[in-house]
């Protein structure tokens, strides 16, 4: 693993800006409605691998304002079924390429994410998961409460806490990137290729023709496009609204925290969906932390600070030397939550407009495979094969991707 | 951590409760005959506005009864309370 280290880094300076700002052109050949990690990964695969570059990004916010640059980076591809193995583990190929494909540094660290198991049910999960992973060709190892101890020496593996650790699954492929570096190197990568990229343009409408979307609404005028993808994430319910369908999403809170920097003492990821933590150390040093969703319909990018109580109880039984962390910073997001744990990404009921939502805790990873398999059906009209399964209609017909045990509480 | 109006026991802490998405979502009746488009809707769709809900909670470690009760999405301002089978309030919006 080249790119794994044990020591903390200097980060680079900022750079001044990467993209140009636009004010919107009255028609495009398509349109992407979210500037986060999907909407600009859609936009930089429409204009490099489809010759689609007379399109535009709207943001109503800022680039990366939305869960892009909040969530907690863990990207991974050990999920249970065909279908999310084959979408996330797309995913993690481009990763694998990203920063040479797109020309812009991403700190993309495959440190590994080994995921811990609670109980014997949770053994038995894990290792079901473990399994379909050997089929499908991810890379996937189980670890005894020994190897968990040898890669990861701050985890207490004794039998007498409340949730002692008896296994784990480990994907040595798997890591952590710097998110906002992604985002901006999405955007500028585009934005070089003729993309426009336009940041507080809120969408607040969308003009439809005898079933066909024309264009769409917005704080700066109405916009005319042949093609319209909707890539809002926790916006997704308002988005289909407009354009006059529902979706099976409850928008949620999501929270995650950091503590101040310190020595390095953990170079993997290491997650519970049991005892709802998980926690990496980022480039700098601090402990970057996650837990569980609110319980509640939310668009307000916060949540209560008892989840974030509860998630350190946790952490300090597991991780009994983050005792005296101090916790900085704790922030959230609104995550599109599904019923079957699986995005939905594909053809809507209105002609030529497409949705991209439903990533819910743990889309980051996807991000590139996301975007990859959007620009595909924006400019074709049709789902790609690794994104056929997770159409809107599966909830009408019952082929679920049930993917609860493997995304759990996580990412 | 929101502060909850039960309608039995008053206002009381959030970790008190269990959350239940959507009010009044009644159990489809022609059961036999509607669409599989209708079961999807009833199985898997709730409403999920930017604004003011109409939703359910359950007060489990308190009088462990269920409730609906308008709130409000974007600040999670509470609305009036109402007990089961209660016609629903007006939204405050
Ligand atoms: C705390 C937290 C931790 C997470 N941890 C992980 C993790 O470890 N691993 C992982 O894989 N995933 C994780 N996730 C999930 C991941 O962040 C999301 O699934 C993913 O970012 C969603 O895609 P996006 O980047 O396009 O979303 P966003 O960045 O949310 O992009 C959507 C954009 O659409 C814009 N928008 C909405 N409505 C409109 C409108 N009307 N007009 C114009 N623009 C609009 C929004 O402003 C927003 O910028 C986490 C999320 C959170 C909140
Ligand atoms: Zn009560």
């Amino acid at each position: 693993m080249a790119n794994k280290r044990l020591r903390t880094v200097e980060l680079p300076e900022h750079p001044d800006f990467l993209w140009t700002q636009k004010s919107p052109k009255k028609s495009y050949d398509a349109i992407i409605v979210g500037g986060g990690g999907h909407g600009l990964a859609t936009a930089y695969y429409l204009a490099k691998l489809h010759g689609m570059t007379n399109i535009a990004v709207l943001e109503k916010g800022w680039l990366g304002g939305g869960n892009m640059a909040r969530n907690t980076t863990i990207i991974r591809s050990n999920y249970l079924w065909d279908e999310s193995e084959g979408i996330y583990e797309h995913s993690l190929k481009l990763w694998e390429g990203l920063q040479e494909d797109v020309g812009y540094e991403m700190f993309f660290s495959q440190r590994g994410v080994m995921t811990l198991a609670h109980s014997v049910s949770d053994v038995r999960t894990k290792m079901r998961n473990y399994y379909a992973n050997g089929v499908a060709d991810i890379d996937s190892e189980w670890l005894t409460p020994a190897e968990v101890k040898k890669i990861a020496p701050v985890v207490n593996i004794s039998d007498d806490i409340r949730y002692p650790v008896m296994g784990a699954t480990y994907q040595p492929r798997a890591g952590i990137a710097k998110h906002d570096w992604v985002a901006w190197g999405y955007a500028k990568a585009a934005g070089d290729m003729g993309v426009d990229i336009i940041q507080n343009c809120e969408v607040t409408g969308m003009i439809i023709q005898d079933g066909k979307i024309q264009g769409v609404q917005t704080n700066q005028g109405d916009i005319l496009a042949e093609k319209v993808a909707l890539v809002g994430a926790g916006h997704s319910s308002v988005l289909a609204e407009m354009a006059g369908f529902q979706i099976p999403i409850q928008s949620r809170p999501l929270q995650a925290l950091v503590s101040e920097l310190l020595e390095q003492v953990l170079d993997t990821v290491i997650m519970s969906g049991m005892v709802h933590v998980y926690v990496s150390q980022a480039h700098k040093g601090e402990l970057v932390m996650g837990a569980g969703t609110d319980a509640y319909n939310s668009y307000a990018q916060r949540g209560g600070f008892h989840v974030i109580e509860h998630q350190l109880s946790a952490a300090v039984e597991l991780f009994p030397i983050f005792e005296r962390a101090h916790l900085l910073r704790t922030w959230g997001g609104i995550v599109d939550t599904t019923p079957d744990a699986s995005p939905i990404v594909g053809l809507t009921p209105v002609e030529n407009l497409y949705l991209n939502c439903g990533w819910g805790t743990g889309g980051f990873k996807g991000t590139p495979g996301s975007g990859w398999v959007m620009a595909h059906t924006v400019a074709t009209g049709q789902p790609h094969e690794l994104n056929k399964g997770f159409n809107l209609n599966r909830f009408k017909t019952g082929h679920l991707i049930d993917e609860h045990g493997a995304a759990g509480v996580a990412h | 951590m929101l502060n909850i109006p039960c309608p039995w026991c008053g206002p009381r802490d959030e970790t008190e409760f269990h959350y239940g998405q959507e009010a009044g979502v009644a159990y489809p009746e022609n059961r036999d005959e509607i669409s599989d488009e209708l079961w999807a809707k009833f199985v898997f769709y709730r409403a999920n506005p930017k604004g003011w809900h109409a939703e359910r909670w359950v007060h489990s470690a308190g009088c462990r009864r269920w409730f609906n009760v308008w709130r409000n999405t974007i600040n999670h301002e509470f609305g009036e309370s109402y007990k089961p089978f209660e016609p629903q309030p007006k939204s405050p919006a």
